[in-house]
C-alpha cells in the first residue's frame, strides 16, 4: 500500500468528480451526497467518455457521452449494458483525501 | 495447449458464435477473425435506420475493437481469405500470410445477386449489403434532384427505395412480379403496402422486366425496360436477392449445394471444419432470417466446445415493417384445392387481415395495417390447433374468443411464451415473464433488464399489457409517461406541483413528490435542476452538478473528449479587433479547427479542458463572452441587414436583433431558443423556422412562434403583429417568460405549442395586456440573475476546478 494525500474533500465539488492523472491514465474521483468518496477509472468502456464529467446520482454516475451508468462501489455498469471500469481504495482521514497509488498503477496498466 | 481457431467473416452470425463461446470458454481458443469488410461485426438489419438517417453507423456497431481486444481476437479486418488447405490445415489470405488452425469456422455468409443485364458492370450501379453501399445512397441524397432507380420489390429493395426517398431522392421501384413483396404478401396486402409507397412519393413499376442498364461515360444514365420505357437515374440499386457465398468452401473440396452442407452440429463434410449464417445449406433449407442463425451462433459454440447440441430449424413468422407499414405473414397462403379464406377488410383505416384454412387448421396468416394478433395466429399454426369451434370470430383475434366478455388482456393473455414483443432487441414474452419473476415492476425495471422497448419504443404498450397480465392488480398501468424511473409523475405533474407546492429546492422535490431515488439520476435531475430556477429564481440557485457536461463546463464537449468554445457575435455583427482576438486565441491554443456555424459566429473546435478558462479569459480580454452555443437557453438572434445596407429593408432588424440577443442572453429555456430577423418579407435571416421570428414590414414587425429547422420542419404561426420595437421586445419576453413557466423540459416552443395550442398562447400574451406585461417583469427579475457571462466568472474564480485536482505522474517520478 501507498497511501497519496491527494486533496481536501471539499475540492471536490458535492455529487460530482475531480480527475487525478497518472502515466497510467485518469482516475476519477467522486463525492456523493453523504460525502463518500470513490475512486475509478475516468475512461467508460463503452466509447471512452469521460465519467468525471457525469451526473453523480445516489452511489452512481453516468457517462456524459452515452448514459451508461456506473456503480461506483463495484465499478459493474447498470442495467441491461455490461461493462466494468476499475475502482480504486480511498480513504478520508481529517476531511483529506488519500488514494492507493501502487494500486491504481496496476489496475491502469492492465486495463 | 490452446487450440487455433480461425473465422473466416465477421457478419453477425460469427459475432454472435464467438459471444457464446467466450461466454462459456474464455480461453479455449486462440481466436483470429477475418474479414472482408474493413470492420468488425455490426448489426446488418439496421443498414435501413442508417439509410434514412434515424441512426448512425455507430449506433449499429455490436462489436467494438475494445471487445475484440478485451476477449483476445486477432482481427484481420480487410483481408479476404483466399485459400484453404485442408491436408496441412491452413488458410492462406489475400496478403499472402499462411496461418494453421485446428478448427476453422467458415461464416462468409452471402452476396448479393446481380442480374447480368447489359451494363450491369457501369459505376453507380450498386447492391444493397453493406456500409459503402448505405453511405453511396446516404451521398446521393446531398444531390440535388438526383433519381435512383431499385431493381427489386422486395423487403430489402423497398426498405432501400424509402430510405432514398427519406433523403429527398426521386424514386423508382422496378418489380418483375405483379406484386410487391409476393413471397410474403398476397396479391391485397401487396396492393395496400403500394398504395402507402406510391403515397410517399415513390414510383412503384410492377410485372415490369429490365432489359438493359443504359450508361454515359462509364456511368449509369438509365434503365430500359422490356416495353421501352427508360427511367433516368444517377444510381441503380439491385436488391433482387442473396446467394450462399459458397465458392471459397467449394474450392477447397467441401461439400456444397445451394449452400455449404452442414450437419445438426454445424459441422461440413471435413470434420474439422465448421460452418454457420446466411451461407450454409442444413437439410434442403438456406437462411435469411437472424433467428435460426443465432441459434446456430449458440449449437456453433457449443459443439467447438465438444458439448452436444444440435440445430432445429423452427418456423419463422415474419413481422415486417417497412417505411411505417405494418406488415405481418406466416405460413403458406398460396390458394389451392381444399383450401379457404377468411377475410376481413377496413379500407378506411387501411386494414386487411386474411387467415387460410385447410381442413379447420389455419395453414397461413397475412395481415396488413394492424398486426397485433398476428403471433396468436402463428401459434394457432405451429400448434396445428383445430379452430373449428372458434371459426365465426377467429379473424377477430383472441380476445373474441370463447364466449367470455371482450378483454383487451386476453390478446396478450394469450400469447405463447416465444412470441416476440420487442422486435428491435429480439425480446420475446416469456424473458419479459422471466425478468417480472426476478422482480421487475415497472415498464422501466423491464427496459433495464431486457432492453424490451428501449429501442423504437413501439412495444412499449405491450409490454405494460404483459406486466399487466402477470403481476394482476399489483400493476398499476401509468396514465402518462413518467419523467423517468424515479417517480411516478408526469413533467406536467411536477412543474404544478413545484409551484403550488412552493417546493424552492431539490430535497424538497425528491422529499414531498416521494422520489424513489436519493437524489434523481441523469435524466430527472436536469429537468427538476431547471424548473426550479424557472419558476424560483431568486430563491433557488442552479446546481451546476445537476447540469449535463456542457451545461456545467460552458462548453460542447467532443467525442474526443475535448470543446468547443463559440463566443457570442450579438445579432452576427463582428469587429476586425474582435475577429483578430479570435484568430490569436486559435493560435495560443492550438485549436484544429475553427468553423462558421449557422448562428452567425464562429466556433473553435478542439480546445482541451485544462485551457478553457485561459481561452476564455484572452476572449473576454477583447469584450467577447460565451455565445452559449451549448446551453437549454438562448443561443443567436439571426439578423440580416436592415436598413443600414439594403434596399429592400423596412427596419432596423440588426439593430432589432442585436437588442434581443443583449435582452434574453444567459436565460434558460427548457429547450434551445433560437431567434432570427428580417428586415423584410424575404426573409434573409430565415426567421420563419425558428423558434420566434420577427419579420419587419413597412408597416411594424410581425411576430411568429414555433417554427423548426431540424429533424422536423416546421414554418413559423403568426402570433400577432405589433407597431413598434418597445412592443415587440415585450411581446418576445413574455413569449420566452411563459415557454420558460410551462413548458416540459426538452420540448423546443413548437413541441410545446402543439400540446397547449396556438390559440391559449395568443389569449396569454396577446390579449391579455396585463398578462403581458407581468410575463415581461417576470422575466425581468430572472434576467437579474442570469444575464451574465459564466465565461468570466469561471476564468478568474473557478478556473482552478478546470486543472487535475493531483497528477501521479510526479510523484512516480519523484
Amino acid at each position: 500500500m501507498n497511501w497519496i494525500d491527494i486533496c481536501d474533500i471539499t475540492d471536490i465539488p458535492l455529487r460530482g468528480a475531480r480527475i487525478v492523472k497518472s502515466s497510467m491514465g485518469c482516475v476519477a474521483v467522486f463525492r456523493t451526497t453523504e460525502d463518500e468518496v470513490f475512486a475509478t477509472s475516468d475512461r467508460c468502456p463503452h466509447k471512452g467518455g469521460p465519467l468525471s464529467e457525469g451526473i453523480v446520482h445516489g452511489k452512481s454516475v453516468t457517462c456524459p457521452l452515452h448514459n451508461w451508468v456506473f456503480d461506483l462501489e463495484t465499478g459493474a455498469a447498470q442495467g441491461a449494458d455490461e461493462g466494468q471500469i476499475a475502482t480504486f481504495a480511498t480513504q478520508v482521514v481529517d476531511g483529506r483525501v488519500l488514494l492507493d497509488a501502487t494500486n491504481i498503477m496496476t489496475a491502469l496498466a492492465a486495463e | 495447449m490452446t487450440q487455433k481457431l480461425i473465422i473466416i467473416g465477421a457478419g453477425m452470425a460469427a459475432g454472435r458464435a464467438l459471444e457464446h463461446l467466450f461466454e462459456q470458454a474464455p480461453d479455449a481458443y486462440d481466436v483470429t477473425l477475418f474479414n472482408a469488410e474493413p470492420r468488425g461485426t455490426y448489426n446488418r438489419i439496421m443498414l435501413s435506420p442508417v439509410l434514412s438517417g434515424d441512426k448512425s453507423f455507430e449506433d449499429i456497431v455490436t462489436h467494438t475493437a475494445e471487445w475484440y481486444e478485451d476477449n483476445s481476437v486477432t482481427c484481420r479486418f480487410g483481408e479476404k481469405v483466399v485459400n484453404i488447405d485442408r491436408t496441412a490445415k491452413t488458410v492462406t489470405s489475400d496478403t499472402g500470410d499462411m496461418l494453421s488452425y485446428d478448427k476453422l469456422v467458415i461464416a462468409t455468409g452471402s452476396n448479393p445477386f446481380i442480374i447480368p443485364l447489359p451494363g450491369h458492370d457501369l459505376e453507380g450501379v450498386i447492391a444493397y449489403r453493406d456500409l459503402e453501399d448505405t453511405n453511396t445512397m446516404i451521398a446521393l441524397g446531398d444531390k440535388p434532384d438526383a433519381k435512383a432507380v431499385v431493381i427489386g420489390g422486395g423487403l430489402l429493395g423497398l426498405e432501400a427505395a424509402a430510405g432514398l426517398a427519406l433523403r429527398g431522392v426521386d424514386v423508382t421501384v422496378v418489380h418483375i412480379m405483379g406484386h410487391l413483396m409476393e413471397r410474403q404478401l398476397d396479391e391485397a396486402a401487396g396492393y395496400l403496402l403500394r398504395k402507402a409507397l406510391v403515397d410517399k412519393g415513390i414510383t412503384v413499376k410492377c410485372s415490369a422486366n429490365s432489359k438493359e442498364i443504359l450508361g454515359e461515360n462509364g456511368k449509369v444514365k438509365a434503365l430500359l425496360l422490356d416495353d421501352g420505357t427508360e427511367l433516368p437515374c444517377d444510381l441503380l440499386v439491385m436488391a433482387v436477392g442473396i446467394r450462399p457465398s459458397v465458392a471459397l468452401a467449394s474450392d477447397a473440396g467441401l461439400a456444397t449445394g445451394r449452400g455449404i452442407h452442414v450437419d445438426d452440429q454445424m459441422i461440413t463434410s471435413d470434420e474439422d471444419i465448421l460452418s454457420l449464417g446466411e451461407c450454409v445449406e442444413h437439410n434442403g433449407d438456406i437462411f435469411g432470417l437472424v433467428a435460426p442463425i443465432f441459434d446456430q451462433a449458440k449449437v456453433l459454440a457449443k459443439t467447438l466446445l465438444g458439448e452436444e447440441a444440435a440445430f432445429v430449424n423452427k418456423d419463422v413468422a415474419t413481422k415486417l415493417k417497412v417505411t411505417g407499414c405494418d406488415l405481418f405473414s406466416a405460413g403458406d397462403f398460396a390458394e389451392g384445392e381444399g383450401r379457404e379464406d377468411i377475410v376481413y377488410r377496413d379500407p378506411a383505416r387501411g386494414v386487411y387481415k386474411r387467415l387460410v384454412l385447410e381442413n379447420d387448421r389455419i395453414i397461413g396468416a397475412v395481415m396488413y395495417g394492424d398486426t397485433a394478433d398476428g403471433n396468436w395466429f402463428f401459434g394457432l399454426i405451429k400448434e396445428r390447433e383445430d379452430i373449428s369451434e372458434m371459426r365465426d370470430t377467429l379473424i377477430f383475434g383472441p380476445a373474441y374468443q370463447g364466449g367470455d366478455p371482450v378483454d383487451p388482456m386476453a390478446a396478450v393473455a394469450a400469447l405463447p411464451a416465444d412470441a416476440e414483443i420487442c422486435g428491435c432487441n429480439g425480446v420475446c414474452k416469456g424473458q419479459i415473464v422471466e425478468a417480472i419473476g426476478n422482480g421487475a415492476t415497472t415498464l422501466e425495471d423491464v427496459k433495464a433488464t431486457t432492453k424490451a422497448s428501449g429501442s423504437c419504443g413501439t412495444c412499449t404498450g405491450l409490454v405494460e399489457q404483459v406486466l399487466a397480465v402477470t403481476l394482476g392488480d399489483d400493476f398499476v398501468m401509468p396514465a402518462a409517461k413518467s419523467v423517468c424511473g424515479c417517480t411516478d409523475l408526469t413533467h406536467e405533474d411536477v412543474r404544478r406541483l413545484i409551484k403550488s407546492r412552493e417546493l424552492k429546492s431539490q430535497p424538497a422535490v425528491w422529499q414531498e413528490l416521494g422520489w424513489s431515488t436519493p437524489n434523481g439520476c441523469h435524466v430527472c435531475r436536469p429537468a427538476i435542476n431547471y424548473y426550479l430556477l424557472a419558476d424560483w429564481p431568486l430563491e433557488y440557485a442552479d446546481d451546476p452538478q445537476s447540469r449535463f457536461v456542457n451545461e456545467r463546463n460552458h462548453a460542447n464537449i467532443q467525442k474526443d473528449g475535448t470543446y468547443s468554445v463559440v463566443p457570442r457575435m450579438w445579432g452576427g455583427i463582428t469587429t476586425p479587433d474582435e475577429l483578430r482576438a479570435i484568430a490569436n486565441a486559435a493560435d495560443k491554443y492550438d485549436v484544429p479547427t475553427v468553423k462558421v456555424t449557422g448562428g452567425q459566429r464562429i466556433d473553435l473546435l478542439g480546445v482541451k479542458k485544462e485551457d478553457l478558462p485561459a481561452i476564455w479569459f484572452d476572449l473576454n480580454q477583447a469584450g467577447l463572452v460565451s455565445g452559449h452555443a451549448y446551453s437549454k437557453g438562448l443561443r443567436t438572434v439571426k439578423t440580416c441587414v436592415g436598413t443600414d445596407h439594403c434596399r429592400f429593408g423596412t427596419q432596423d432588424s440588426t439593430g432589432l436583433g442585436i437588442k434581443l440577443e443583449k435582452h434574453l442572453w444567459g436565460s434558460w429555456t427548457p429547450h434551445k431558443l433560437k431567434l432570427g430577423v428580417s428586415g423584410c418579407p424575404r426573409n434573409c435571416a430565415e426567421a420563419t423556422c425558428k423558434d420566434i421570428g420577427v419579420i419587419c414590414v413597412d408597416s411594424g414587425y410581425e411576430i411568429s412562434i414555433a417554427g423548426a429547422a431540424g429533424m422536423e420542419v416546421k414554418e413559423t404561426e403568426l402570433l400577432c403583429k405589433v407597431a413598434t420595437e418597445e412592443e415587440a421586445m415585450e411581446v418576445i419576453s413574455a413569449m420566452t417568460q411563459i415557454y420558460r413557466e410551462n413548458a416540459k423540459y426538452l420540448d423546443r416552443i413548437f413541441k410545446w405549442v402543439a400540446k397547449v395550442g396556438l390559440d391559449w398562447v395568443k389569449e396569454q400574451i396577446v390579449d391579455d395586456l396585463p398578462n403581458r406585461k407581468a410575463l415581461a417583469e417576470r422575466f425581468e427579475i430572472s434576467q437579474s440573475i442570469y444575464r451574465t457571462d459564466p465565461w468570466a466568472e469561471h476564468a478568474t474564480q473557478k478556473a482552478e476546478t478546470y486543472q487535475p485536482v493531483a497528477n501521479l505522474t510526479l510523484e512516480a517520478a519523484e
